[in-house]
């Protein structure tokens, strides 16, 4: 079986931070990989541990710089990468789902994976929808929000998950495969890359695609939803701060759960 | 036409599902168009009577199946929008949502924006959501009609009152071998020694802990102060605390007394779970950090300084991490 992992470098924003149009000021981002994803890594890299699966792809939307995170796919186990970006992408901006879904369905089709595992959302946009998206789209059986995955049931053609549902509640679901299930963060303990797996992720291929060798042209970046504002949220608080060193803002603080009531000591 | 789709589970109309009516409503009066409500599955003439608020024009039934299941709505939801032709597919920003709404768009290839916390329509609609786990918020602008949302929970009021909706059961037709997913189950989860949602005071922990070995301050702040220990998710996720620990949306609901939020920065699927509590205190070195928009007090500092020197203010003794 062959697995498909979706990954996103994505951007992460000083606590302090400006707004520059509709983009956060380059000086306040750092990069990383999407939360999410690392669980999906880390769940198809047990796969192959496993022997369910022979072989992990990763792929990504991303400039140059994001090789960088992509390394880190590879160094926790995925065995090459596919990564996607040109000139036209790069000008287009903020990519809606529906593209973002074009590009990815093009790699399955040139890969064609048994199982797609992606992550729940990425840590910057927050759209939660291009797993399903694709899924819809290249044909294949879908579950979101999959916090547990029975590797077992993988071999006998479908796929026994649990989504988490909200309120403590998780459904128990069976796909057929080919799926692509969109990856918790709790379903598995990411693990740290080992120096020897970081070394030897430099010698795997990253291999770059533009739309031209996906059989694409520009038009699957069309999109009818455009960003056209960012503002940081008005503070709303009206909370009462506790000034002073740690242990004078301790003081009032102890004075107020005496108030309350619910401390006695 | 707005339609908008409601959400249920295992018997119970979800409360977004309501709220999708209010949100549903405002943009129906921007655009002097009817609301409309479609409800797929279970008791659906159950649902429709308590989806029949003021200012709902219609509420379309499809009984189909008990539960909720993607390829069920995937296929009656396309069905229901060439049907009707709404100007605008609102859907609930949930687990649910999010397993059906992507595959309806992809279907139609219409536009998608999901999370929406704001909506507004002047001509084009413009959709507020938030992006960098709330550090911003965005608003995008769609100008092509059909186009499919979901809303956040939460962010509307439940629609209120009685209308008089026509309730019309609608024609579905499900193509079974178009079913290939089976929910065979349910299951709840996080039971254990303790139920957080039925304490009077808790300590919550999140991510500002850092480390799985520094956890022994705040089990002493708990102890020495009697409190009931809770989590974020991210200390869950790693398995510092068991499910049971967990407050938010996918976690428990609390309404203690006091709530007392360390190192937590109180994204919205945390505050969904405790935002009920009497009195919020916050302590988080980020003095921006969203938990503050929600806490009666606050403290901007160093968990590793304040902690221990509150333990210290009831007599108990810090231990070293």
């Amino acid at each position: 079986m062959k697995v498909l992992v979706t990954v996103k470098e994505v951007q992460q924003v000083e606590d302090e931070f400006e707004i520059e149009g509709t983009s956060i000021d380059e000086r306040y981002l750092e990069y990383d990989l999407n939360e999410w994803d690392d669980y999906a890594v880390e769940e198809a890299v047990r796969l192959e541990e496993g022997d369910v699966a022979d072989e992990v792809v990763a792929v990504t939307v991303g400039p140059e710089r994001s090789e960088e995170t992509i390394r880190m796919a590879l160094a926790k186990g995925a065995d090459r990468a596919v990564r996607i970006w040109d000139d036209a992408i790069e000008d287009a901006g903020l990519l809606g789902v529906g593209a973002k879904a074009e590009l990815l369905a093009a790699v399955v089709e040139e890969e064609e994976p048994d199982l797609v595992l992606a992550g729940v959302q990425a840590d910057d946009d927050q759209f939660g929808a291009t797993g399903v998206a694709l899924a819809e789209r290249i044909g294949f059986q879908w579950a979101a929000v999959v916090n547990t995955l029975d590797h077992d049931s993988l071999e006998g053609g479908a796929a026994a998950v649990r989504r988490e549902l909200e309120g403590g509640v998780e459904e128990l679901t069976e796909v057929d495969v080919p799926a692509v299930l969109t990856i918790q963060t709790g379903i598995n303990e990411p693990r740290y890359a080992s120096l020897r797996g970081i070394r030897q992720a430099q010698r795997k291929e990253i291999a770059q695609m533009g739309l031209g060798d996906l059989g694409l042209d520009a038009s699957a970046l069309d999109g009818d939803v455009e960003l056209t504002g960012m503002y940081e949220p008005e503070t709303e608080s009206d909370a009462t701060f506790f000034e002073g060193d740690a242990g004078e803002q301790a003081g009032q603080l102890a004075e107020l759960l005496r108030d309350q009531g619910v401390v006695d000591a | 036409m707005i339609l908008a789709v409601a959400e249920h589970r295992r018997g119970e109309l979800r409360d977004v599902s309501l709220e999708l009516l209010t949100a549903g409503r405002e943009l129906a009066d921007a655009g002097d168009e009817e609301l409309h409500v479609a409800v797929v599955s279970g008791d659906v003439d159950a649902y429709a009577e308590d989806l029949d608020r003021e200012g709902v024009d219609a509420v379309h039934t499809v009984a189909h199946g008990e539960e909720f299941n993607h390829d069920v709505y995937r296929q009656v939801v396309v069905q229901l929008l060439e049907a009707l032709d709404p100007s605008v597919l609102l859907m609930p920003n949930s687990v649910n949502g999010l397993d059906y709404a992507p595959a309806v768009a992809e279907t139609l290839d219409l536009p998608l924006v999901t999370d929406a916390v704001g909506l507004e329509r002047d001509g084009a609609l413009e959709v507020a959501r938030e992006m960098y786990g709330g550090k911003v918020e965005t608003t995008v602008e769609v100008d092509t009609e059909p186009v499919a949302v979901t809303v956040r929970g939460g962010e509307w009021p439940p629609a209120e009152g009685t209308g008089d909706a026509a309730v019309e059961a609608f024609e579905a037709d499900v193509d079974e071998s178009q079913v290939r997913s089976t929910v065979t189950g349910f299951e709840e989860v996080g039971a254990g020694d303790v139920d957080i949602s039925e304490a009077e005071f808790i300590v919550s922990i999140g991510r500002g802990i850092e480390e799985e070995e520094n956890l022994p301050l705040v089990e002493a702040l708990a102890e020495v102060t009697g409190a009931t220990l809770a989590s974020s998710r991210p200390i869950v996720d790693n398995e510092w605390l068991p499910k049971n620990r967990q407050v938010g949306q996918s976690g428990k609901v609390v309404t203690p007394d006091v709530y007392v939020a360390i190192g937590i920065s109180g994204a919205v699927q945390h505050v969904a779970g405790m935002k009920g509590a009497e009195t919020i205190v916050a302590v988080n070195t980020d003095p921006n950090a969203p938990i503050f928009d929600i806490a009666d007090y606050g403290v901007v500092g160093d968990l590793f300084e304040v902690v221990p020197a509150l333990i210290e203010e009831f007599g108990g003794e810090a231990p070293d991490v």
